[in-house]
């Protein structure tokens, strides 16, 4: 089984599937999908000893009231971590993902899943998301466009180390 | 003032281009009404009550005399030839086209100016003192802070989503004239013995549903540190701020629930991982900006103009005006003029086109090419000399742009209301104009002399209504308008709330209980006290009584005498 998301400003096949607990289940006793699959927080929290015994590769994902505190340095055990916006309007994962590429120095996968439509792509980016699991009801390949939004930024961030300020050639005098 | 260099321009170039984009899409049916709606607003687009309207963004209210020519063109073209200023010194057009919006950006964007974040959760238009520069009082030049925030706040890619708007305002004189307590994050630049600059920053002031002012989070951080420790604010804000309850979604109220001592040390031990990064501020950024706001090359004149003081004497109307709407200026020989939007009948911040184009005229002849746009709603040139007052008045007055009543009961600020924004819940401009017929002698208002009378048309306080010493609120009572009265607030230094005197009013009794409030003064004060003063002095009790007493009598009159209009 796979879906097709932006990597790295490629549409790809993509194998990682994301596991959500529906209403009845619980992170204790949710059986764990055969394959890479990003988990939710609370599994990985009440099984870690298991997760990591498995073959596959662990991926884990955070929801927006989720901070990446609850991963700190087992973030690095990850190929993949799923940022969820619930609603793209919910700004909370923006700043996960900097503390995790910031703070956390994480540098596998971040991976925005939810609600992801194209005009919010660029922001993310900026973030230090790379991986975009638009969502399937949008055409992705026009979303691609999203993450070309602009040229040049003022701030710091997860994509640019140095603010303009920093970069800005000397005064105009040309 | 500050100019825009290829990156900027670029920059703005580039978002004008990202909105023509989405609203095509949208048109086209791939972006829906709820996917645009945050992405409009941040482009300054609301729907409203008649359909679009366009807040166009003008940085801490500066204006060239350029920019302003362009607007008035935009509101012939694209509107009905008016703009109305905002509290947030921005620029409304209430009836544009939505098909028409990117190539009004794309106007905007050809004399450096834009849209963006005048609406939306996320950081607005940071806002000054209007004589900033010029003021006598001023401990530095608050614009060069207020353009490194706007370039920061631009786009910012963390903060675009946050829980609610987010306002901050600039102060940099003894005399607040930002009212930065009443803001999300106020500044106040101060000047340390060595003259270095560090920031007072105040947290979680605002107005709206539950007003508040902003509470001290840090005493004087220096300058360099200040894009890092509000980027640990804003963080803070964005993780934790409610996101349940649009009315508890403000930062003020995670202040109050943390308490400052608790929220300020999640700041803290946030900003200890930033501090002394790379967005840690050098002396040559602030140098950079601040070269684009260096004083225009005044000339060396006498500290009095002989000319202004003989005119004075002998023009009564010119020296009420001189009086009311003329301010001291740290250069000899010169001065700021507000150029009132207040006028009898006029909206409060309503500018016609033909007045913008004059406005720029004034400017570019006798300010060196610059303008501003005040909290207030009104216009400051700010770089006038003495000895062209008497010459500005009379083109000034000839467009009804020299009513002399700054700071007077009639220079009301005031929100659209009703008639226009699908917020309201009761008209406020019709309320305006009630004050201004109740109060049309001008002799009594220069006796009533400084007082405030604010006006918002719901909730939202656009209007200010909590900041004033009358302040006035619509409210909606079983589909009817009624305007609640406060009573006791203040902008500047001594910044307050003011306090709801009791049950709200009909529409045709504000004018009377405004009148009975102001006459309570007039028998109570002592010689030199402001309303504010007597009313600190004697309390709220006896304005109370006087605006409720004879109501019931008051009420049954107007009730006929509506009956008989409506007949």
């Amino acid at each position: 089984m796979s879906e097709r998301i932006i990597r790295k400003q490629e549409i790809v096949d993509d194998p990682w599937q994301v596991l959500r607990l529906t209403t009845g289940e619980s992170a204790e006793t949710v059986p764990l999908p055969a394959g890479p699959v990003l988990l939710p927080l609370a599994v990985w929290l009440a099984r870690r000893d298991e997760v990591l015994r498995r073959d596959e590769q662990p991926g884990v994902w955070l929801d927006s009231d989720e901070g990446p505190e609850m991963l700190a340095d087992d973030c690095r055990r990850f190929a993949v971590i799923g940022i969820n916006f619930p609603k793209f309007t919910d700004g909370r994962g923006y700043s996960s993902a900097r503390l995790l590429r910031e703070r956390y120095h994480y540098t596998g996968e971040i991976r925005a899943i939810g609600d992801v439509l194209q005009d919010q792509l660029f922001l993310m980016q900026r973030c230090g998301i790379d991986a975009y699991a638009v969502r399937a009801d949008k055409d992705i390949e026009q979303a691609l466009a999203g993450l070309r939004a602009f040229s040049e930024n003022y701030q710091a961030a997860a994509d640019q180390p140095l603010p303009l300020f920093r970069r800005r050639p000397a005064e105009r005098a040309a | 003032m500050y100019r825009y260099d290829s990156i900027d321009q670029q920059i703005i170039d580039e978002r004008v281009a990202q909105y023509r984009d989405q609203i095509a899409r949208h048109l086209a049916g791939d972006l829906s009404t709820d996917e645009l709606r945050p992405l409009r607003l941040q482009n300054g687009l609301y729907i409203q009550r008649h359909g679009p309207m366009l807040r166009i963004a003008i940085p801490y209210g500066m204006l060239s005399a350029t920019q302003l020519r362009k607007l008035a063109e935009i509101s012939q073209r694209y509107d009905r030839g008016v703009g109305h200023f905002t509290t947030r010194q921005n620029m409304q057009l209430n009836w544009p086209q939505l098909e028409q919006t990117p190539a009004i950006l794309g106007e905007l964007a050809s004399v450096e100016m834009h849209a963006v974040q005048t609406s939306g959760n996320c950081i607005r238009n940071i806002t000054t003192d209007q004589f900033a520069g010029v003021a006598p009082d001023e401990r530095t030049d608050p614009r060069p802070y207020c353009e490194l925030l706007r370039q920061w706040s631009t786009f910012h890619p963390e903060f675009a989503f946050l829980p609610r708007k987010f306002k901050i305002a600039v102060n940099a004189a003894a005399a607040d004239r930002a009212v930065i307590r009443a803001h999300d994050i106020g500044l106040e630049l101060l000047r340390d013995e060595r003259g270095e600059i560090g920031v007072r920053i105040f947290v979680g002031g605002g107005l709206g549903r539950t007003p508040i002012l902003g509470k001290l989070i840090h005493e004087s951080l220096p300058r360099r540190h200040l894009l890092s420790y509000l980027e640990a604010i804003l963080r803070v804000y964005n993780r934790y701020g409610r996101r349940d309850n649009m009315y508890k979604a403000r930062i003020k109220i995670l202040v109050q629930a943390l308490g400052i001592d608790e929220f300020r040390r999640q700041v803290e031990a946030e900003w200890s991982h930033l501090k002394d990064g790379p967005t840690t501020v050098p002396d040559e950024e602030f140098a950079r900006i601040a070269a684009h706001f260096a004083p225009p090359a005044w000339a060396t004149l006498p500290a009095v103009d002989e000319g202004l003081t003989a005119r004075v004497a002998g023009d009564l109307a010119f020296a009420n005006w001189v009086r009311r709407c003329v301010h001291p200026h740290r250069a000899p020989g010169y001065a700021a003029v507000t150029l009132s939007l207040k006028a009898p009948g006029a909206a409060p911040g309503d500018i016609s086109d033909t007045q913008m184009l004059v406005v720029a005229d004034l400017a570019d002849r006798f300010s060196f090419g610059e303008l501003r746009v005040t909290h207030e709603q009104n216009i400051v040139l700010a770089d006038v000399r003495q000895s062209d007052l008497h010459e500005i008045w009379q083109i000034a007055r000839r467009h009804r742009l020299a009513t002399a009543n700054i700071g007077l009961l009639t220079d009301i600020i005031c929100c659209p209301g009703g008639d226009l924004c699908a917020l309201a819940n009761a008209r406020s401009v019709p309320i305006a104009d009630a004050v201004n017929e109740k109060f049309d002698d001008l002799d009594y208002l220069y006796d009533i002399g400084d007082i405030s009378l604010n006006i918002s048309g719901c909730m939202n306080s656009c209007g200010h209504h909590h900041v004033a010493n009358i302040g006035i609120l619509g409210v909606d009572k079983h589909d009817e308008e009624w305007y609640q009265i406060t009573v006791g607030g203040q902008q500047g230094n001594a910044a307050a709330i003011g306090k709801v005197i009791g049950p709200s009013f009909h529409a045709h009794e504000v004018p009377l209980v405004i009148e009975a409030l102001v006459t309570v003064y007039i028998e109570q004060r002592l010689p030199s006290e402001r309303f504010i003063d007597t009313l600190q002095r004697v309390g709220i009790e006896p304005f109370k009584t006087r605006a409720y007493a004879g109501r019931d009598r008051r009420r049954g009159a107007s009730q006929e005498n509506r009956e008989v209009v409506n007949v």
